[in-house]
Formats: structure tokens, sequence, C-alpha cells
């Protein structure tokens, strides 16, 4: 791994104006945040399939399902905290309940919004997405892995959100690697833990899985895909190392850690460690000192390995 | 079809409103009785449609906002012949596709998803762009109730319809003033509503939602308007029909009992001698 840094942002800006040019169906809504959320590249060359609706996050996903409804791919982009936040109700009930074809953009996920303090924190997408039918929920790593999953959004039919982060982000995936929805990706294998990572907190889980692979042998596997989760994967884990450390930049209430829980918890099979935000709000920062306020950091992952160890 | 055979529609849509809400014991009387004439004068008069194709793709649109109004769709679908009028005593009962409140493509001829109001309203002007991207050329009937307003969705909404001359979409308002909790002006007062939607940039047209000749001018008007979407205030009486639910805000959402239920049907029967003998 090279220590080159990207923010994830740029991955969907560069996939949405590829999706552009392949996809003469693919449209894209932006709440008045174009540039913030890298839809300009696409508004430049796109105009004709551009829409600009004012901060207005409900109408935009109801406009969104009625566009679908007519046969075009709508791309709802703003800040995760305003969609799907602001508009979760449409969300709910133009979008999922009809299973309609639109793609959810959620940037400044989880802590990434940084100075712009908790209201643009966006630590509780995941659980408040997850719940709904029909939706498919994405957190992929770095940009990279963004540019693969925005593609892979746009070629299934149905509602996929997709949650990224604005900040400085390690790349740990390769442009060329295979995304697909509902798989995690064994980045390291190992037998005493495992590492279950979702979203930007990859990289930092990365670090911190090597320096602890000097007193263990530790498995590092990553989970864009939230739902439909990879059971399999998750179970294969448990059975093996039987003690797992969730990773994610989310409330740890009804987060991807949770979602690990459910899958293992007619079976216990394993202890779980959970790195996550825990019942807080964030405030105004920058989001490397914001990962360690809030425990989250490297060292927060290095330390639940070493409890996961401990306790087996 | 003719004022009087669209009358005649409008009756028997009522009379299976009553039967289905009995059979049904719930559902909302009062606004789908109100909008029995625009509905049959709508699906019988106005609107371009295939009842046997309802996916036909240069049909004329229609979006319902105000969702729990959903069994005057139902029984007009049915009356218009999208599917058997049999299956309409099947309303909110398990797996019949007669949802409480409107599932797209739950029986044929539903065009949308609504219920937590104001959301129609947006897809229909996303129906409405999207015809516009497309250079097509149906028009998008989109039903919303007065209580509805009161929602912050509508009017970005029509924000939108306005910024983007979106002339394809005719906003139909059933102003019957009352919502579940009262009158609406006394709960959270909507006027002056013509005055605001011509604020917001939309062409306003009003009409007694209960004189079809009226409806169909104000629709036919609203098609040649180019520059604008329209607003047609169509005024209303909730429970149009039956006098104990004319006005009435208890039957916003309360089914009849069986004795109601009869002395409905009995009403809305002679009312249709009435009509005759007009």
């Amino acid at each position: 791994m090279t220590n080159e840094t990207i923010q994830p942002r740029d991955g969907f800006g560069h996939a949405l104006l590829r999706l552009g040019a392949l996809n003469k169906d693919v449209v894209v809504l932006s709440g008045d945040l174009k540039e913030s959320t890298r839809c300009l590249a696409f508004a430049e060359a796109y105009p004709e399939r551009f829409i600009e609706v004012g901060v207005a996050e409900q109408n935009m996903m109801g406009i969104a399902s009625g566009l679908a409804d007519e046969g075009f791919i709508p791309f709802v982009t703003s800040f995760a905290v305003f969609s799907p936040g602001r508009n979760w109700d449409q969300l709910r009930v133009s979008v999922c309940y009809g299973n309609t074809n639109v793609k959810i953009i959620g940037s400044h996920a989880g802590l990434s919004a940084g100075p712009d303090g908790a209201t643009h924190q966006a630590l509780e997408d995941i659980a408040i997405t997850r719940v709904l039918p029909n939706l498919t929920v994405l957190a992929p790593a770095d940009a990279n892995e963004v540019h693969q999953a925005t593609l892979a959004a746009a070629k299934i039919t149905g509602p996929v959100y997709i949650r990224f982060n604005r900040s400085e982000e390690l790349v740990v995936t390769k442009p060329t690697e295979k995304f697909t929805i509902g798989k995690a990706k064994e980045i390291q294998d190992g037998r005493d833990v495992a590492v279950l990572t979702t979203g930007s907190m990859l990289g930092l889980a990365k670090k911190a899985v090597e320096k602890m692979s000097k007193k263990a042998s530790i498995a590092l596997i990553h989970h864009p895909s939230i739902k439909p989760i990879d059971t399999k994967s998750i179970i294969e884990a448990a059975r093996k190392t039987k003690s797992l450390v969730t990773v994610e930049e989310a409330q740890l209430n009804g987060g991807f850690g949770s979602a690990v829980l459910e899958v293992i918890s007619d079976k216990s099979m394993a202890r779980v460690q959970r790195v996550g935000v825990k019942d807080s709000f964030g405030q105004s920062g920058k989001p490397d000192e914001l990962r360690e306020k809030y425990h989250i950091a490297q060292k927060d992952i290095e330390a639940a390995i070493l409890q996961a160890l401990i306790k087996k | 079809m003719t004022v009087y055979a669209i009358q005649r529609k409008a009756q028997n849509i009522r009379e299976s409103i009553i039967k289905m809400l009995l059979e049904a014991k719930s559902g909302h009387p009062a606004g789908s009785l109100g909008m029995a004439d625009i509905f049959a004068t709508l699906y019988f008069r106005i609107l371009k449609h295939k009842p046997k194709d309802p996916d036909w793709e240069k049909r004329d649109r229609l979006i319902l906002s105000c969702g729990h109004i959903v069994p005057v769709w139902y029984a007009t679908l049915a009356e218009a012949g999208y599917f058997p009028k049999t299956r309409l005593s099947k309303l909110r009962s398990l797996d019949s596709g007669l949802e409480g409140h409107c599932l797209k493509n739950s029986v044929p001829g539903i065009e949308n998803t609504a219920g937590p109001l104001g959301q129609g309203l947006s897809q229909a002007v996303g129906r409405g762009l999207a015809a516009k991207m497309k250079k097509e050329d149906q028009q998008i009937y989109c039903i919303t109730s007065d209580g509805e307003q009161q929602e912050g969705q509508t009017w970005e909404a029509y924000m939108f319809a306005a910024k983007n001359q979106l002339a394809n979409i005719t906003f139909i308002l059933d102003r019957n003033n009352i919502q579940i909790d009262g009158l609406t002006e006394e709960v959270m007062p909507l006027e002056p509503l013509r005055a605001k939607y011509e604020a917001f940039g939309l062409h306003v047209l009003e009409t007694d939602g209960h004189n079809i000749k009226g409806i169909i001018d104000a629709c036919e008007e609203a098609r040649a308007i180019y520059e604008k979407p329209v607003m047609i205030i169509a005024h209303t009486i909730p429970g149009k029909g039956v006098d104990f639910m004319e006005f009435e805000p208890e039957w916003h959402g309360k089914s009849p009992n069986a004795e109601e239920a009869k002395r409905a049907l009995k009403q809305l029967r002679d009312l249709e001698g009435r009509i005759q003998n007009d």
C-alpha cells in the first residue's frame, strides 16, 4: 500500500462522467451542491441531463422517482445528512416502496464534513437506509472503489444508496478491481481475529492490521456492500477466527457492526468488538482529529484487535 | 362521452365507493365521493388512455398525490374496464392489490405510489420533466388535496414546475375545505390560495368540481396553455351525494356501517333519478 490519498468523492465525479457517455438514460439531480458532490463535470458535459433542483431534497427525491418511472436512471446527489437524511420519507415511499430505479448519492459521509460540525456529519445514514426494503446500501472505501460502486449501481435495476467521504483517504483498492454488489473482499487472510470494515475506514484498518499482525494472525475483510451483506463471508470469518472486529465511521446503533451481529446472532459463533461512534453527535474539527476524539482512529482499531485477542 | 353519460358514470363510481368502504370497514369516503365527478370526467372524456393497455406509452398520466382517496381511483378504473368491478369488494384486504393508499402497478392503471402527503406532486413534476426531455406530448394530471397544501414539499414542486415551464402538467386541487381535524381554515389557513399559486408561477383556473361541463372546459383550457403549469382549483363538496356525509370532517376517514351504507346507496340512486329528470 502506498500512502497516496484521494478524496473518495472524486471517484464518484469520474464515474458519473463515464456513465454520461455510456448511458443516455443517466440523469443527475443536484440540490445546490454540484461542485461539492463532484457533479460539476457531468453538468458541464451533459447540461441537458443535469437537473438543478435548488435546496429542496424532498422534491428532488420525488422528481427522481417520476423520472425513473419514465425510463431514466436518476442520480440524486447531495450530502448524506440531507439525502437520505432530510428526505427519508420520500426515499421510503416514492422510491423504495415502488422499487423505483433511483440512485441516491450521500457525499460527506461519516465525520468527513469535519469543520462544518455535527449538523453536517452523517453518522446515522447506514442505520436509516439499511432498514428499507428493496434498497441496496453501499459504502465503498476509496476513490477507486467509489468509481466501481457507482458503475455497478447504474447496472442494476432498483434503488441504490451509496455513501462516501469528502476527506482525503488512503487508496487501498485498485482501479481495475472487480466490484460485486453483495460481496465482501478479503484483503488479508488470518486465523486469530477477523477485522471487518466498511466505507473509508478500510485505510486505517489496514494500517492497524499491518501493525498488529506482528502479534497474531489477523484477517482483514472489507464489506463495501452493507445491504445485501455478504452473509457467507461473515459466517466463514466467524467460524474460522471466533473473534471479529467491525470498523465503521457511523453510529454503532443500527450500523454496519449491528448488521454483522444480526448475521451471527443465532449462531453464537464469535465474539464481536465494534469500532464506531458511540451514541454521540460530532462537533467541528478536522476529520483526523474527530476520528481520534470519537474513538475510531487507528489506535482505537488496534485496541479493539487487542481486546479481541485477549477475550478469545 | 356526453355530460349526462359522465354523470351516470360518476354515480356508479359513488355507489362502488360506498360498497367498497362498507366491505373494507375502513377508508376515506368524503374525499373519494367528492372527487367522483372529476375522476369520471377525466377517464371518460379528458385522458388519452387504453384500459386494456395500461402501459401504453403515449397515454396521459394521472398521478394521485393525496393517496388516501384511492377508492375513487379504483372505482373509476374498474368502471373504465381496467379490471373487473367484482374485484372492488376486496379493498384493503390481504393480497388484493387494492392497498389502502395507492401503490404503483398494484392493480392495472395505478400509476404512482402515495400516502404521506406532498409526494405525488414531486413525482408528477418528474413525469412532466421526463416528457419534456423526451419531447413527448402526453399530459400529466396530478390530483392534490387542500390539506396537502400544508406540506412544504408541495410548494417545492410548484417552484420547480414553474421554473422549468412544465406546461404539460395540470394540477387539480380538491378544494373541499376539510381535513382530519376539521376545517382547513381553522387547522392551518390556506387562503388566499389563488394568489399563492399565481405568485409561485402557476396559471390558475377555477371550477365547480361537480359541474361536468365546467371540469371539461377547465381541462381543455389547461391543455391550451403553453407557458406555465396549470392549477385548476376545483371547489368540491366532501361526501358529495350523501347528505349526512357532506361537509362533515368526521367522514374524512370513517367507513359507513351497514345501515349508513344502505341510506347512502338509496340517496345516490335517488340522485340518479334526479339527474335523469334534469
